[in-house]
């Protein structure tokens, strides 16, 4: 059981700029977030997209500024949870119970959520085509690339997961790649290898051709696929693989006795308290009079519920207000020598 | 203000005058139709604000920039006249435009 002042759930800028806060003003933080990698929306939507409305940066890409970010916290030496999704948590003794997919269980009187628009998930296909094999025939990720050895599998996907993948499994299994349209979206180098490995006989392409329906009681039997002008095609396969980029779902978040309002989480603007005691809700999460759903909006949010987490983790202190430029006690948390 | 008709998957027909400027996601949003959900508020990067353009306007409004074909292929089952709502700019021009929502967003 890990005990904190408080737990972060969401590793994007404002989760990150609200540690950063909560180390300033002397509490301790661990953060979770559901992806492989910190940044969030930034390092997962648009790394190399340019932002141009941060104050006093000019110019900077996703990946710069989670980066920049990272290093703004590394004197608090912040614990990470990743590819962790809190699945519950509940009152107990004043303080909350957090609990994640990983079995990882923490103890803390305050929560911020910074959770963006929800954890990413795969994209999936339609649920009656799914349903039945997910898991076992249908697959949304690859855990263990073995399982494909001398089988056949089917890749849907125009992305570089589904190029990639392509690419690796046709050293050993029968791959037939299938993508909506002509043009492919991942790099131009993997778009030339799977042409190249096409032209060898090596893979098959089928082009403007989407998933029509899966065949096979257990196991999968076939798919078929549906041309742009009508056509079906029959395809014998073990596997199908679909790589249709991620998706942000609210999740576990929903069954936590929060307001929800339109898949956001209505706040004060106080301190971004939600209805829940000492659950704080910041960045695009959260929604209240003339929200924007700016990173800059996140920073201020994370600003104020670090002071809000203050009074829960610190019930017998007062909070003195110091600039980090003249504070000897902010210089000192943050190791820096006078 | 510019007469748009969303069209849900159930059928349900909504005719909204929304103002110049917005997107046709906006439009929707601001009004509460269900089926658009634009989590990422309009920052094509999403793919979650999916509209299908009936045939006889798909070809008048303006065309797809780059990014937005790529964010398409990660819709729920893209068609030849998908587009992305947030994308499509009110204009006086598009007066009586109809839209039609995929069966879900994601």
């Amino acid at each position: 059981m890990i005990n904190t002042d408080v737990v972060i759930i969401g590793a994007g800028p404002t989760g990150l700029f609200c540690a950063h806060q909560l180390g300033i003003i002397g509490l301790k933080c661990e953060i979770i977030d559901n992806l492989d990698k910190i940044g969030g929306q930034c390092i997962e939507l648009y790394p190399d997209k340019p932002i141009y409305d941060i104050p006093a940066i000019p110019e900077c890409t996703g990946e710069q500024l989670t980066n920049n970010l990272i290093d703004q916290i590394k004197p608090f030496n912040i614990k990470f949870h990743l590819s962790e999704r809190v699945e519950e948590i509940k009152r107990q003794n004043n303080k909350w119970f957090i609990k994640t997919s990983k079995n990882t269980e923490f103890i803390s009187p305050n929560i911020v959520i910074a959770g963006g628009v929800g954890s990413f998930e795969p994209r999936k296909f339609s649920a009656k085509v799914s349903e039945k094999l997910e898991d076992k025939s249908i697959l949304y990720s690859i855990k263990d690339k073995s399982i494909f050895k001398d089988k056949s599998v089917a890749i849907f996907g125009g992305g570089d997961s589904a190029l990639d993948w392509a690419i690796e499994l046709s050293k050993n299994s029968n791959v037939t790649l299938i993508h909506r349209r002509d043009e492919f979206r991942g790099a131009q180098s993997s778009v030339n290898k799977i042409k190249e490995l096409e032209k060898n006989k090596q893979l098959k392409i089928f082009t403007q051709y989407q998933m029509a329906s899966v065949k096979g009681v257990d196991k999968l039997d076939s798919v078929e696929i549906k041309h742009e002008e009508g056509e079906i095609k029959s395809l014998k396969v073990d596997y199908v693989l679909g790589f249709f980029g991620l998706i942000m779902q609210l999740g576990p978040i929903t069954n936590w006795g929060l307001n929800i309002d339109k898949k956001t989480i209505p706040v004060n603007t106080e301190n971004f308290e939600t209805n829940q005691k000492g659950i704080f809700a910041i960045g695009d999460i959260c929604t209240y009079p003339g929200k924007l759903r700016l990173i800059l909006s996140g920073f201020h949010e994370g600003a104020l519920a670090a002071r809000g987490c203050f009074k829960y983790a610190k019930p017998d202190e007062k909070l003195r207000f110091e600039f980090s430029t003249t504070s000897k006690t902010v210089k000192s948390r943050l190791g820096i020598k006078e | 203000m510019t007469k748009i008709t969303y069209i849900e998957h159930s059928g349900k027909s909504h005719s909204i005058d929304v103002s110049n400027g917005l997107s046709v996601m906006e439009g929707a949003v601001q009004n509460n139709i269900p089926g658009i959900d634009a989590d990422c508020g309009g920052s094509m990067a999403c793919a979650t604000c999916h509209v299908y353009v009936k045939e006889e306007w798909f070809n008048k409004i303006p065309q797809k920039e780059d990014g937005e074909e790529d964010m398409l292929d990660m819709a729920f089952e893209p068609k030849k006249n998908s587009r992305l709502s947030c994308q499509i700019m009110v204009t006086d021009q598009l007066e009586g435009l109809v839209v039609n929502l995929p069966e879900k967003q994601v």
